[in-house]
């Protein structure tokens, strides 16, 4: 039998997540899935579950669940105080919710989001092949909104697979450093811009959600003006208006957008920007596709538990 | 149409999982053509690792998994598409007429891109009738369809202070492109009419009504056959 998870208390945005949906972004669809998609397979992975799996991404102030039949979960992302009727459980490993007890991420310590997944994961419909929640086009499960007190989430039927260990992601402690690559529109901004871009702190501003981090920094000049003919826009896309003022795309971004890109954040550092909170800092690097990929190649092979740590 | 040679793409990475073939920047729809036949291509290709892939006026963008094995032959795919000649012709796209209510409440900001044209409303909404409106893309939301070139004279900049609410159905222009929004949201464009057609229904079974290349032809109803044929829930 599987078990039905109900919601106590939502926390300030508790939303069902997967990888993201994908293959309708050329219909206006948006990826939505995880702000740190790191931690969220890992979540998985320790739950005994596919890298496909529906999970919870919980951010800043976590849910109070509880499960009416014994349930194994993990979490693994930003780092709560969490307990089961007042025991301290360890993130990052396996752990039973019973029958009756109430699972409370209490304070937190370091990063922003957490994903927590349970073995069988989150059964709900996919729209178009997905089970991500994307909150501005109230797409997904439970109407596409953010889970509030009575939900109730049910989980699969307990998949076949094993957990898996990996390295948690070096969480960011109100500051991180993300790697980008220049973008297409590079030439659109001077040197200065360029400059500016790499070479300065940008505070998360309050004005950030999951489709983005409106930042507050140097403004980032353009030659001849911000709007472009309307392009698709990658995830870590850092969009700057015509205000000079960069704005880094996340999860929920839109799948087009009319704004001149300067950079975009690598996909190895990622999980770190969906670790920042408003009133976090960032300082952006410049490097090149190389050095891209092996930090990718890093980061995946910490996630099978292969390697340490990876520079963050 | 014959193949037009300065119409020469670039490929380029745009960050490290997508590739963007960039066109000559122009709404054109020559242009967007070959984007859109270059899309079709990608598609054909079995490009390793590929996960979406995005038409924009003047650009494709191609999502791809750069660890998927044989990821490394990726670009080189990409600039011998963009190379070949074109197929000549271009895909042809489906004619679609859409219903528009441009009376009493529905089209709020006629009056301004009237002012802007210095015409009457009405001369604006038989302009707005007038042309065949080419999709050159979708996207800002699901089945959001971006369509030009609206008649110059009619074609008003985007409005100052955006809506923070659009109704769904909403028929809006801004400098000369025009659409008709899926769903309510905020949006920035002037609002000169309604659709009883929902041109998103996740529910039906196409649910998406207009694609890149398709062509729009409105047709002017009145308050009565909106009313009569309305496929939204509350007017």
């Amino acid at each position: 039998m599987s078990a039905t998870i109900s919601v106590v208390r939502p926390g300030i945005l508790t939303t069902v997540q997967d990888r993201g949906r994908r293959g309708y972004q050329g219909l206006g669809v948006p990826v939505a899935g995880p702000m740190d998609w790191y931690s969220h397979q890992l979540a998985n992975q320790l739950a005994g579950n596919d890298a496909s799996a529906a999970a919870l991404e919980v951010t800043l102030i976590g849910p109070e669940l509880q499960s009416d039949a014994d349930v194994e979960c993990a979490v693994a992302g930003a780092a709560f105080d969490l307990t089961i009727d007042g025991q301290v459980v360890s993130s990052d490993r396996a752990f039973v919710l019973p029958a009756g007890a109430r699972l409370r991420f209490g304070a937190r310590r370091r990063g922003a989001r957490a994903t927590l997944a349970f073995a069988g994961g989150i059964d709900v419909p996919a729209t178009f092949g997905s089970r991500a929640t994307h909150l501005v086009s109230r797409m997904g499960p439970f109407g596409g909104r953010q889970l509030t007190a009575g939900d109730r989430v049910t989980i699969g039927a307990r998949a076949a697979g094993t957990p898996r260990v990996g390295a948690p992601l070096p969480l960011p402690d109100g500051h991180a450093r993300i790697r980008v690559l220049p973008a297409p529109h590079r030439a659109r901004f001077t040197d200065r811009a360029w400059t500016l871009l790499t070479g300065s702190r940008f505070l998360v501003t309050p004005q950030s959600n999951r489709m983005g981090y409106r930042l507050d920094g140097p403004a980032l000049p353009h030659v001849s003006g911000a709007d472009i003919l309307s392009e698709a826009t990658p995830i870590g896309s850092i969009q700057v208006p015509s205000s000079g003022q960069a704005i880094l795309l996340m999860a929920d971004r839109q799948t087009t957008g009319g704004y001149a890109v300067i950079a975009t954040a690598i996909t190895a550092d990622l999980p770190l920007a969906g670790q920042l909170a408003p009133g976090d800092s960032i300082e952006f690097i410049a490097c090149a596709r190389d050095e891209a990929l092996e930090a990718l190649r890093e980061r995946v092979a910490s996630l099978a538990g292969d390697a340490g740590p990876v520079a963050g | 149409m014959p193949p037009d040679d300065s119409i020469d793409p670039r490929v380029v990475a745009a960050g490290d999982s997508a590739w963007l073939i960039e066109l000559p920047e122009r709404i054109d729809a020559e242009v967007n053509a070959r984007a859109i036949e270059l899309a079709a291509r990608v598609e054909a290709a079995r490009i390793p690792g590929l996960t979406d892939i995005v038409v924009g006026y003047r650009t494709v963008m191609i999502y791809a998994d750069p660890l998927a094995d044989d990821a490394g032959r990726v670009p080189r795919m990409l600039e011998e598409m963009a190379r070949a000649r074109p197929a000549g012709g271009g895909i042809a796209g489906h004619l679609v007429e859409l219903p528009v209510c441009y009376d009493g409440a529905f089209g709020p900001d006629l009056p301004d891109v009237a002012a802007f044209a210095r015409c009457g409303v009405e001369e604006v909404i038989a302009r707005h009738l007038a042309r065949e409106y080419r999709v050159f893309m979708v996207g800002f939301v699901p089945g959001f369809a971006y369509m030009a070139a609206v008649d110059p004279s009619i074609a008003a900049p985007r409005r100052a202070t955006p809506r923070l609410r659009v109704p769904a159905g909403a028929v809006a222009t801004a400098a000369g492109q025009t659409g008709v929004y899926p769903s309510e949201t905020p949006g920035g464009w002037h609002i000169i009419g309604r659709t009883p057609v929902k041109p998103y229904d996740p529910a039906r079974a196409e649910p998406f009504l207009l694609r890149p290349g398709d062509r729009v032809r409105f047709r002017r109803i009145s308050e009565g056959e909106f009313h009569r044929t309305s496929a939204w829930s509350a007017a």
